[in-house]
């Protein structure tokens, strides 16, 4: 077996710490994803989703524990531009137009002219915003801000892609579809995919393991590996697997939700 | 279209509305020149309009009819040949109009008076220049060190509520009262803590999602600074820049009051107020009002072009 792509070794995280108000967020967090795995967060809202993607993609420093990625540090991963990322909130470059926008990271690596906008053009295609390449941000709606960003974390076809929520501003036909386009980008380019999502539907469709966190302080209760057949299309859904492993999720959710009052004792 | 048209008749209409009043006000209560002139006085040494062939003439009751200094002139017909030919040299238009002839034309203080406003407006300028300069330059320098910045920022903003002004005397002295640079200095130092200040802010107040995003492509220092520090900052860098078109005339006109070679503008209003040439005063204040406005509309023009995204310009 190939060394993992994300290792985190018993990862706390408490916000303000020693303050009155201090958030412990994260607690004894042990995961292991290996390459090419599609994995999917799920928990309540609170619980520190986030907080976990913003530890393994290096923009917090946990307050103990180790994050490895790809064999090194997740800083040295951040420096060698490893991390695609998709924040919960589309978070755009008011001064720059659509297409602009999508080519922020191919302009910082270094791209060149000519490939910068063969890509721009053809992530464009892919998130069906061509038409609005020469906008800006605030001529958007939600969503199509949304598709915007994820355009922009696929655009330079990075190593480990981390999303938070991409698909949460989209109407259900739009986000069955970019679903497709995900899977497709992660099969053809074998990236390594950490997607945060609050839909038990879309993190069975998509990922090969479900990642159950509980409530403050998050913890990872439950680690689902969802074996449907790949490709996933939409037979899958059919799939009376399918709606097992929803089930298995759900409740797994439901116990975590549950240890919500013995979680949130204070530290 | 229509409600563009109104924008602009509207305060047009009540600016006419106002000087009619002022006018009327300053007749029927008979109010001495050098507490207000007439408003048609004052535009009187800037423009004239001269109808010949009057039957009236307004008050000129000597031998030898002139324009005098007032806006609106009814002459009668046969003025001297020396002023006839003076006025159809200088005039701008001239029409037939009910059997009589309108001449528009320079009235006898306007070319002094734009004279003075071109040296002025130069001094406004080269000081408003430097100063942005030297803003933008101390206000990048200082958002690389954080340290010197928070140690530097209280000072600023106490030097930023001071009257700089006060120091004009003191600059006349230093760079010599007829060196127009002395006037530039204090506009420059003036204008410096608006435009940094704001600058700054800009440039320090970015959003910390878009810093974490520029972070997790690995990007340089240099490159959050021209990627997204630089047009963070553009939108406060114009306001600043507003701020500082108003006070580079104020600056300039003021440090001249303390003194100035005799083409300045602000010379030109002492002299005329102190020879109780009040109206001649006003119309050079007028012009220098005109001037400072037009800076801040050239300043509004640019901001419009640099910043198409701008929230104030969405439509
Ligand atoms: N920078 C921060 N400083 C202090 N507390 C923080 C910070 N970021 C997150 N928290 C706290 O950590 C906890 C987890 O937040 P996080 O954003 O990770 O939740 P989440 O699972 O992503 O929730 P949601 O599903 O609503 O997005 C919350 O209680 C939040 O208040
Ligand atoms: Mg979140």
């Amino acid at each position: 077996m190939t060394e993992p792509v994300v290792v985190l070794e018993n990862v706390d995280m408490i916000f303000g710490e020693g303050a009155a108000d201090q958030v412990h967020a994260l607690k004894k967090i042990n995961l292991q994803i290996q390459q090419n795995d599609f994995i999917s967060l799920i928990g309540p809202s609170g619980c520190g989703k986030s907080t976990l993607l913003r530890v393994v993609g290096d923009l917090i420093q946990p307050s103990s524990g180790d994050a490895a990625i790809n064999g090194k540090s997740a800083r040295q991963a951040r420096l060698d531009q490893d991390y695609g990322i998709v924040f919960q909130a589309a978070t755009l470059y008011d001064w720059r137009t659509v297409a602009k926008n999508v080519q922020l990271p191919l302009e910082l690596m270094a791209f060149s002219r000519s490939e910068r906008d063969r890509r721009t053009q053809a992530m464009l295609e892919l998130v069906e915003l061509t038409d609005f390449a020469a906008h800006y941000p605030w001529q958007l709606s939600g969503g199509m801000q949304q598709r915007v960003a994820i355009a922009r974390a696929l655009s330079f076809e990075p190593s480990i892609l981390l999303m938070d929520e991409p698909f949460g501003a989209l109407d259900e036909m739009t986000r069955e579809r970019l679903n497709l386009e995900l899977l497709n980008i992660w099969r053809k380019t074998g990236t390594t995919v950490l997607f945060v999502t609050h839909s038990i539907t879309e993190a069975v469709f998509l990922s090969t393991r479900v990642i159950v966190m509980s409530a403050r302080p998050g913890r990872i209760t439950a680690d689902i590996a969802i074996d449907l057949p790949q490709p996933r299309n939409s037979e899958t859904r059919s799939n009376v697997r399918f709606f097992e492993l929803e089930t298995e999720v759900r409740d797994a959710l439901r116990i975590s939700e549950g240890g919500r009052e013995a979680g949130s004792a204070p530290a | 279209m229509s409600e563009n048209r109104q924008r602009i008749w509207a305060p047009v209409l009540i600016l006419v509305a106002l000087v009619i009043l002022w006018e009327t006000l300053v007749t029927a209560f008979n109010i001495q020149q050098f507490l207000l002139p007439k408003p048609s006085a004052i535009l009187g040494n800037l423009a004239q309009i001269v109808v010949l062939g009057g039957s009236a003439s307004t008050g000129e009751s000597g031998a030898e009819p002139s324009l005098g200094n007032r806006f609106f002139v009814v002459l009668p017909a046969g003025l001297s040949p020396e002023t006839e030919e003076n006025l159809r040299n200088s005039r701008w238009v001239e029409f037939p109009l009910a059997g009589r002839s309108v001449s528009v034309a320079p009235g006898s203080n306007l070319t002094p008076i734009l004279a003075a406003s071109w040296f002025t407006l130069k001094e406004a300028l080269g000081g408003m220049a430097m100063g942005t300069l030297a803003g933008i330059a101390v206000a990048l320098a200082t958002t690389r060190w954080t340290a010197t910045r928070e140690a530097l920022l209280p000072f600023a903003i106490a030097a930023n509520s001071m009257p700089i002004i006060a120091f004009a005397p003191i600059m006349n002295n230093w760079f010599g009262i007829g060196n127009p640079f002395s006037k530039m200095a204090i506009v420059s130092v003036m204008i410096f803590f608006p435009i940094m200040i704001n600058t700054l802010r800009g440039l320090i107040s970015v959003d910390s999602r878009s810093l974490e995003l520029m972070r997790s492509y690995a990007a340089s220092d240099s490159e959050i600074l021209f990627k997204l520090r630089i047009p963070n900052a553009l939108p406060s860098l114009f306001s600043g820049l507003k701020v500082a078109g108003a006070l580079a005339m104020i600056g300039a006109i003021v440090g001249e009051y303390f003194g100035g070679p005799r083409i300045a503008l602000g010379v030109f209003i002492t002299q005329e107020a102190a020879l109780f040439r009040f109206a001649s005063a006003w119309a050079a204040i007028l012009v220098a009002c005109l001037i400072g406005i037009t800076i801040y509309l050239v300043i509004l023009l640019a901001e419009r072009l640099a910043l198409p995204w701008h929230p104030a310009f969405r439509a």
